[in-house]
């Protein structure tokens, strides 16, 4: 692996090479000390061009685990204001001897270029619409914790996955449905029309028109975040509407398996995509939401140390 | 004086003609097609195992000058049409300034005569400044020498302009010519809508976006009774509208772009920006219902929509690079070697496709090797077999999708009014 753009490109075994390594991050963060050498000498950059708490967070908090030096590069800050290409920006990070940029950018394919310009690696944090690569193997962790704990051979076959909301825009919905169908799951899509991508035949899903279908037996259902602006360009009439049709709540959820595990990426609408209840776990069935953050930071330092030679003298987990 | 192209093989479907023989120039225009050796000259050339047609004529294409002269000038421009066998091009009005006035025309055709390698006509705008609101002064234009009227980048979306700029340009017998889109479907779409798009997670242009354009166009057209020309056509349904509106008896035209023909949506996957135009390659059922539509005469034309842009403003992410691929040295090439050589149509298709129907949409000179018609005439090899190498171009522009791609046929010199124009 040279980069990490996103899951469709990566193998079934480097998933699962990542998944693996990121349980043993897991035992790190387990310590009193949450710190190893490992990328002593390092630095990690983080380029975002949007706003983000968790995935940023993690990634910061990942690197700083393994002793790498971690700078953020907030866009509101940097000469991209005075019109700078993101091509000359990847340079002038290589040019600074950066080890691994963490990018996250508004435009599809934002990561793709970033690596076309540059050997350092690159790890999308989330472009457009397209991918967020490391939220989709947190989902995957999280999923195995609960529904396979002692699959180390992380096979999900036979698990049924279902995501509802705005899969249209979201680059969530994608690389789970690379991500987990590689590890052998079920993914099914579901939202109203307006919302579904023309073309999702593409990939490896099926639509579901009706929301009581698509959680048939599921066992993990996937709540998106609605963005309120949806609303405004015509694709919905009301969040009042949405929430009845389409919300992830204790009724909903009847149809799903009796032990379903309920995740959403955040940041959440609480009460338009998913109910109080369901978020917190106390409408009976497993809330993952607070583990998908916990696995995030496993996932991102797995992410650094496969991607990022570690120093001679760093520890070898 | 007179100059003899001599021993080629000379294909003219204007009329008919694909023999070996002679093309014999008398003072910029064409004397005659005699058999080989029969006429005498003052000079000759010997273009024994050449194509000899008329002069290629690309009525879309984008000089960029006055105003982008960092992507394309009229001289690199027009080097780059004569590299491919064009004698002559219409150039679109989406200048800085527009071509929305007499001076803009005035300055276009006194550029083009000072140092371009090929003719040139100005496309006027249909409205000032492209802006969709007030008429141009579309008959000054005219007069100044403009061939056909545009809104090519900026199609006009309020029905009641347009309805009132084809009524006015019937009423001077001019050609409306229509990117086709309804931009209220295409708002920030950057590919075609569908399984691609959604795979790299970008927003889609849909098909219909263009079909229903088209579908607008094509009512006005019945109704003013204004000549339309249904600019590079990318979808089935266009195709189809055109079908029928020609069966109908609507004075109404098109073309498409080699690109249409021998790419689909799947070349933009990598975020390749040099696959990046509007309208977007569409899907494959598009692509060959497109070469259908060349088959059976409901395409009249083939025209490049040479769209040159610096490698800096194609070096970006995907959604925010502008629209638009070069053309203009690869358009015969890759009809050649992926329509003619792969059997969808004949050679004489091909130059018929690129002369004789352009020139005859918008009643321009040439096309034809007809005696009397000015010598604007073509020499091929087409047994040539090269490598499109784009940092070789004579365009001021790289952004080819057809980079590496090994072609068949390649122009070796043109003549515009019977002055060489070597390669």
């Amino acid at each position: 692996m040279d980069s990490l753009l996103g899951l469709r490109q990566t193998s079934a075994a480097d998933i699962r090479r990542i998944l693996s390594t990121a349980i043993s991050m897991r035992d790190v963060l387990e310590r009193s000390v949450k710190k190893v050498p490992t990328l002593r000498g390092r630095a990690v950059v983080t380029l975002f061009y949007e706003a983000s708490t968790r995935t940023r967070t993690s990634f910061e908090l990942a690197a700083k685990y393994m002793s790498a030096d971690a700078v953020n590069i907030s866009v509101a800050q940097s000469s991209v204001t005075k019109g700078e290409s993101l091509t000359d920006t990847i340079r002038t990070l290589e040019a600074v001897t950066a080890d691994c940029v963490i990018i996250r950018h508004p435009s599809a394919g934002a990561a793709h270029l970033a690596a076309s310009c540059t050997p350092v690696p690159i790890i999308n944090a989330g472009d457009g619409r397209h991918e967020h690569p490391t939220q989709g193997l947190l989902d995957a962790l999280t999923i195995r914790d609960v529904w396979r704990p002692d699959a180390t051979d992380w096979d999900l076959s036979g698990l049924i996955v279902t995501i509802v909301g705005d899969v249209a825009h979201s680059r969530v919905a994608r690389s789970n449905a690379w991500g987990l169908t590689k590890l052998g799951a079920t993914v099914r899509w579901c939202g109203p029309r307006t919302l579904i991508p023309a073309g999702a035949d593409g990939l490896p899903i099926t639509v579901y028109d009706r929301l009581s279908d698509a959680l048939d037996g599921a066992h993990v259902v996937m709540a998106l975040r609605l963005q309120t602006e949806r609303q405004e360009r015509g694709l919905l009439p009301s969040l009042r509407e949405y929430s009845r049709c389409w919300g992830i709540t204790a009724s909903s959820l009847r149809s799903a398996h009796p032990d379903a595990l309920v995740l959403h990426p955040g940041p959440m609408n609480r009460g338009v995509e998913i109910s109080p209840e369901v978020a917190d776990g106390r409408a009976g069935h497993r809330s993952g939401i607070g583990e998908q953050v916990r696995n995030g930071v496993a996932v991102r330092m797995a992410c650094l140390y496969l991607l990022i030679k570690p120093t001679a003298e760093g520890e070898t987990l | 004086m007179t100059f003899a192209l001599r021993n080629g093989r000379v294909l003219d479907p204007s009329q008919d003609l694909d023999e070996i023989a002679d093309v014999i120039v008398r003072d910029g225009r064409i004397e005659a097609i005699t058999p080989v050796g029969a006429h005498p000259s003052d000079h000759e050339e010997s273009a024994e195992g050449l194509l000899i047609t008329p002069g290629l004529i690309d009525i879309h294409v984008h000089l960029r000058e006055p105003g982008f002269e960092y992507k394309e000038d009229i001289e690199t421009g027009t080097a780059a049409a004569a590299a491919g066998g064009f004698t002559a091009v219409c150039c679109m009005p989406n200048t800085n300034p527009a071509i929305d006035s007499v001076s803009v025309v005035r300055h276009i055709i006194e550029r083009a005569e000072a140092v371009g390698v090929a003719r040139v006509y100005p496309i006027a705008s249909l409205t000032r400044a492209m802006e969709g609101g007030q008429l141009a002064e579309i008959a000054d234009m005219q007069a100044a020498g403009a061939c056909a009227v545009s809104d090519d980048a900026f199609p006009v979306q309020n029905a009641e302009t347009m309805r009132r700029g084809m009524e006015y340009c019937a009423q001077l017998g001019l050609t409306v010519m229509t990117h086709n889109e309804d931009q209220s479907l295409t708002k920030d779409g950057a590919m075609n809508e569908g399984r691609t798009a959604t795979l790299m997670g970008l927003p889609g242009i849909p098909a219909i976006a263009e079909d229903i354009g088209a579908a607008r166009n094509i009512i006005f057209a019945r109704l003013t009774g204004c000549r339309l020309h249904l600019l590079h056509i990318s979808t089935s349904g266009t195709a189809l509208h055109l079908q029928r509106a020609k069966a109908d008896g609507v004075p109404v035209t098109g073309e498409t772009a080699p690109h249409y023909l021998v790419l689909d949506e799947t070349a933009c996957e990598g975020y390749n920006t040099n696959a990046k135009m509007n309208p977007p390659l569409r899907r494959e059922a598009d692509r060959t219902a497109l070469i259908g539509a060349l088959q059976d005469h409901t395409i009249d034309a083939l025209a490049t929509d040479h769209a040159p842009h610096a490698v800096y403003e194609k070096e970006r992410e995907f959604d925010r690079a502008p629209f638009g691929i070069l053309g203009l040295e690869t358009a015969f090439a890759v009809g050649y070697t992926h329509l003619v050589q792969a059997g969808h149509i004949g050679l004489n298709d091909l130059i018929r496709l690129m002369s004789c129907a352009p020139a005859s949409i918008l009643g321009l000179p040439g096309g034809t090797l007809k005696p009397g018609a000015p010598a604007d005439i073509s020499v091929f090899d087409l047994t040539e077999c090269w490598t499109v190498r784009p940092e070789l171009f004579r365009s001021k522009s790289r952004n080819t999708p057809f980079a590496g791609w090994d072609l068949s046929g390649r122009c070796r010199y043109t003549l515009v009014g019977g002055r060489r124009i070597d390669v």
